[in-house]
């Protein structure tokens, strides 16, 4: 039986990278006792398969991972208890359903995330105008220990600004320590997907992108479905769904 | 209370692995500080993965904050990209737990594992906006306290520190609570400090260097006495009687980033009387106190459910001397849980047949490398030494490692040993390639690596008196080993760089006029000495030069009987003759037993300090010849034979033990 599990990671845990999250995940499952199946091999490890792997500092509310259960497991709603419960500060289950064992994996199968960005740079609003007139959007980017010169332009989904008021889903502790105007992007993850810290050098041409960029957070993963993006976990059939 | 977080916070996405500063781990602490309690910051000199797992500083960390007049944080030293973000805004250090300001503690508390970490104490307390030098601080200043092995010659630190504590620190943090909290609810008045100092220095184990004056002649140190008369002439270890009276860490910390030694520690003894003379370690350690095997499988059982670790480390200076070792290994292994069975770490592993069986027992999934540590290369200067393994040992254990499905070795040797001779260097080589054309009998894969470090002899060890190599000394040996290694097939070599180990040496047996020198190298920029990549041994020799100290006085000078040590009126409960005797005997090739299972030499510890030895088995353990150069491979049944003290004369003891 597999699982896709949803979870959020918010605050000081967020400053933990991607190798830290799977190392704490496996802690985790320990700890709550759950029946995860092993691989074979000369390293037995547990069967887990994450999503795209978040910016070291970057927060969210839509974080997955896939596990393989060695036995069913009937009572999701015990299973995400236990593993709040197991979870370290900052990090808590926002979802969990059955999936399929032919399911794609997260890797390939999400298209674009959506991104909250706190900057702290002059005249955002005006730049985020420019970005989404122009035809072109080059940056020059690191891709595997080669820098690159990139037109992002066609990854760039959707930008604009917001406010704390029209964004129900900033968790509290966010709006009190974020400073900086705030905008919402959608960047592409296919291909050679866009980070959020190269659309603040797109913004802000010529910055350290987190000088400017003072929080940041994930709230949204998609998947293309019969041409419309849908958000990953509501993609497919529930068999179970737990709101936690 | 004023949290430094919302200033760290926007720098810790510029830095690397900002995770090292974010505290909340597992087994972390909730500090609740307030009026008469005393907040220590215990400090690690070192980065945030190097510092995590030290259990000396978890354990007190643990029973600190169990006091109802005590509250403990823990600290480790920043980054140097970090540290640059913090003096450039004025950010004081922090502790991890609730990011608070190091000005907001009572002591500041470093444990020390190796000498080379001494500037970056200097950097940590700098960094947190106190002077360096102990005579200037105030008594708004916390009290700064240095523990851990490193912290066995002091001098070098004496200017610098308040206090240094000698040996365990579980009982003696009490004590020094006790003196602290009274000076506090006293309000720390103008001229306090040097008065809170002299209580401090009544309490066994804890020294306090500017109670004391040191008479020089010359170079030379002629007397070191204490300034008051209610100041101890001699200040001796701590040591705790009986393990199993500690079960510490009960709540073993679980970091959420990668740490140097990512998986539960659980000690299973403390001390070792193999009586290896290079070995500072085993001899401030003494005597060995097992923790009960129950106990052991506890800590083991409750540690790895409440981390979720799923391999445990069984912690000691040599763990397959634990008499109970076998027991506890065989409870572990057979017990898998939901997410797989645990697996066991055995670090420290005696070099025996027996040995590697145990390991094989409990290593899961692929066997990759394994590590012995012979030390020496012939046989002669393993006697000299006291690692009293024989060829036959080593080579047993490497048969039975490549047997079992490992196909690398490493093997580990000091070089620049007393009396070692190229014979000897060149004899690590020797081993190395027999180990190499017993693994080739199993796998075409077999390759054998020597990692060959400098020898830097150590305060209270028999080596004391020895004149370490100097860096010109150590490279010839090191080109040796890799010059005979080019003809061997299949042996790789490492080692470890000579001009550290000079500067090593500068610090170990230095005396209180180095800690001029240890100034100017972190005044220079020199921290994270331990850091090749920061290490710069020009450093150190300019400053002994700007010092007018000389290198070879410190280092490489044979030192004779009538020597006067900087730690000369500091005791790890080992006699002085003791000592002088057990030097004797190495330049003689004289072995030296276990005490563990036979009759008492008198070292000194046990009959100081009213303690023993707690070992559950009278009896040595199976396998190899256990140290003794003796066939002991049937273990309990056959208990090692007594021999005669060794002395200057008694050379066929220990030839008899050959073959």
């Amino acid at each position: 039986m597999k699982v896709r599990v949803s979870y959020s990671k918010l605050g000081k845990i967020r400053f933990t990278g991607h190798r830290d999250v799977a190392r704490i995940w496996e802690r985790t499952l320990r700890k709550a006792e759950v029946p995860v199946a092993m691989s074979t091999g000369f390293t037995p490890r547990l069967k887990m398969a994450f999503g795209l792997a978040l910016p070291t500092g970057a927060e969210s509310l839509v974080e997955l991972l896939d596990v393989t259960l060695a036995d069913d497991v009937d009572d999701l709603e015990s299973l995400v208890r236990r593993l709040d419960e197991s979870l370290p500060v900052g990090m808590a289950v926002t979802g969990i359903r059955e999936c399929g064992p032919s399911e794609v994996s997260l890797q390939e199968d999400v298209v674009a995330t959506t991104w909250v960005m706190a900057i702290d740079a002059a005249d955002v609003s005006g730049n985020i105008d420019r970005l989404n007139a122009a035809c072109e959007v080059w940056v020059d980017r690191e891709r595997k220990g080669e820098s690159r010169r990139d037109d992002i332009r066609s990854g760039i989904l959707g930008l604009r600004t917001i406010s704390t008021e029209t964004s129900e889903l900033l968790p509290p502790l966010w709006l009190g320590e974020s400073s900086g105007v705030l905008i919402e992007a959608t960047l592409t993850t296919a291909g050679r997907g866009i980070r959020p810290t190269e659309l603040v050098e797109a913004l802000v041409p010529g910055c350290e992108p987190w000088n400017h960029l003072t929080r940041v957070l994930r709230i949204n993963q998609m998947i293309e479905r019969d041409g419309e993006h849908v958000d990953v976990l509501s993609a497919r059939p529930a068999h179970t769904e737990v709101g936690a | 209370m004023s949290s430094l977080w919302s200033r760290l916070e926007p720098l810790l996405a510029r830095v690397r692995k900002p995770a090292r500063y974010i505290g909340c781990e597992d087994g972390a602490a909730s500090p609740q500080h307030g009026h008469g309690k005393v907040a220590w910051l215990l400090a690690y000199p070192d980065v945030y993965e190097v510092g995590l797992p030290n259990q000396g500083l978890q354990i007190l960390y643990e029973i600190l904050n169990e006091r109802p007049d005590a509250v403990a944080e823990r600290s480790y030293a920043p980054w140097v990209d970090l540290e640059k973000l913090m003096r450039e805004r004025g950010i004081p250090l922090f502790s991890v737990d609730t990011h608070r300001s190091a000005d907001e503690f009572d002591i500041l508390a470093f444990n020390l594992s190796a000498e080379l970490v001494y500037t970056n104490v200097l950097n940590m307390v700098d960094l947190a906006g106190f002077p360096v030098r102990a005579d200037q601080r105030r008594p708004e200043h916390p009290l700064v306290i240095i523990g851990g092995h490193a912290a066995f010659n002091p001098e070098p630190m004496a200017d610098f520190i308040d206090c240094a504590v000698l040996g365990e620190g579980e009982e003696v943090i009490g004590e020094i609570t006790d003196v602290v909290r009274e000076w506090k609810s006293s309000g720390r008045t103008e001229g306090s400090r040097s008065a809170v100092l002299r209580r401090l220095a009544q309490i066994p184990g804890v020294y306090v260097p500017s109670m004391y004056d040191v008479e020089y002649d010359g170079d030379r140190v002629v007397g070191i006495t204490p300034a008051y008369p209610d100041v101890p002439e001699l200040v001796t270890k701590r040591t705790v009687s009986d393990l199993g009276q500690w079960q510490y860490p009960k709540r073993p910390l679980a970091p959420l980033t990668e740490v140097v030694h990512d998986r539960l520690a659980v000690e299973v003894f403390r001390g070792c009387t193999r009586g290896c003379r290079f070995c500072q370690a085993g001899m401030i350690t003494r005597p060995v106190r097992e923790r009960p095997a129950e106990q052991v499988r506890t800590m083991i059982t409750e540690g790895l459910k409440r981390t979720g670790y799923n391999e445990v480390s069984l912690t000691s200076l040599s763990t397959a001397d634990f008499s109970g070792i076998e027991s506890v290994v065989t409870s572990i292994v057979p017990d898998p849980t939901a997410c797989g069975a645990p697996t066991v770490s055995l670090p420290s592993l005696r070099v025996d047949a027996f040995t590697v069986g145990l390991a094989a027992k409990v290593a899961s999934g692929r066997r990759s490398g394994l590590t012995f540590a012979p030390e020496a290369g012939t046989w002669r200067l393993r006697t000299v030494i006291n690692k009293l393994i024989t060829e036959d040992d080593l080579y047993g254990a490497v048969e039975s490692a490549f047997s079992s499905g490992w196909s690398r070795m490493k093997l580990y040797f000091l070089t620049g040993l007393p009396t070692e001779t190229d014979v000897d260097t060149e004899g690590i080589v020797d081993l190395a390639a027999g180990c190499v054309s017993i693994g080739k009998k199993h796998t075409n894969r077999a390759s054998v690596t020597v990692s060959v470090g400098g020898f830097v002899p150590k305060a209270h060890t028999p080596f004391q008196w020895f004149g370490q190599n100097g860096v010109p000394e150590l490279r010839r040996k090191i080109g040796l080993v890799r010059e005979a290694a080019s003809k061997a097939k299949g042996v790789q070599v490492k080692w470890h760089d000579p001009a550290a180990t000079l500067a090593e040496g500068i610090a170990s047996r230095g005396d209180r006029r180095v800690g001029a020198v240890i100034e100017r190298v972190w005044r220079a920029g020199g921290t994270f000495q331990e850091w090749s990549e920061f290490f710069d041994l020009d450093r150190w020799l300019d400053a002994m030069a700007a010092e007018g100290l000389s290198v070879d006085w410190y280092v490489t000078r044979h030192r004779d009987e009538n020597e006067v040590f900087p730690w000369h009126h500091l005791s790890a409960g080992l006699h002085h003759d003791f000592l002088w005797q057990d030097w004797r005997s190495a330049l003689a090739e004289a072995g030296l037993e276990d005490c563990r299972w036979t009759p008492c030499y008198d070292c000194g510890v046990c009959t100081g300090d009213g303690l023993e030895h707690i070992v559950a088995s009278p009896v040595a353990p199976a396998g190899g010849s256990q140290g003794t150069g003796q066939n002991l491979t049937f273990g309990g049944s056959v208990p090692i034979t007594l021999r005669p003290k060794p002395s200057l004369v008694n050379h066929d003891v220990v030839s008899a033990g050959r073959g």
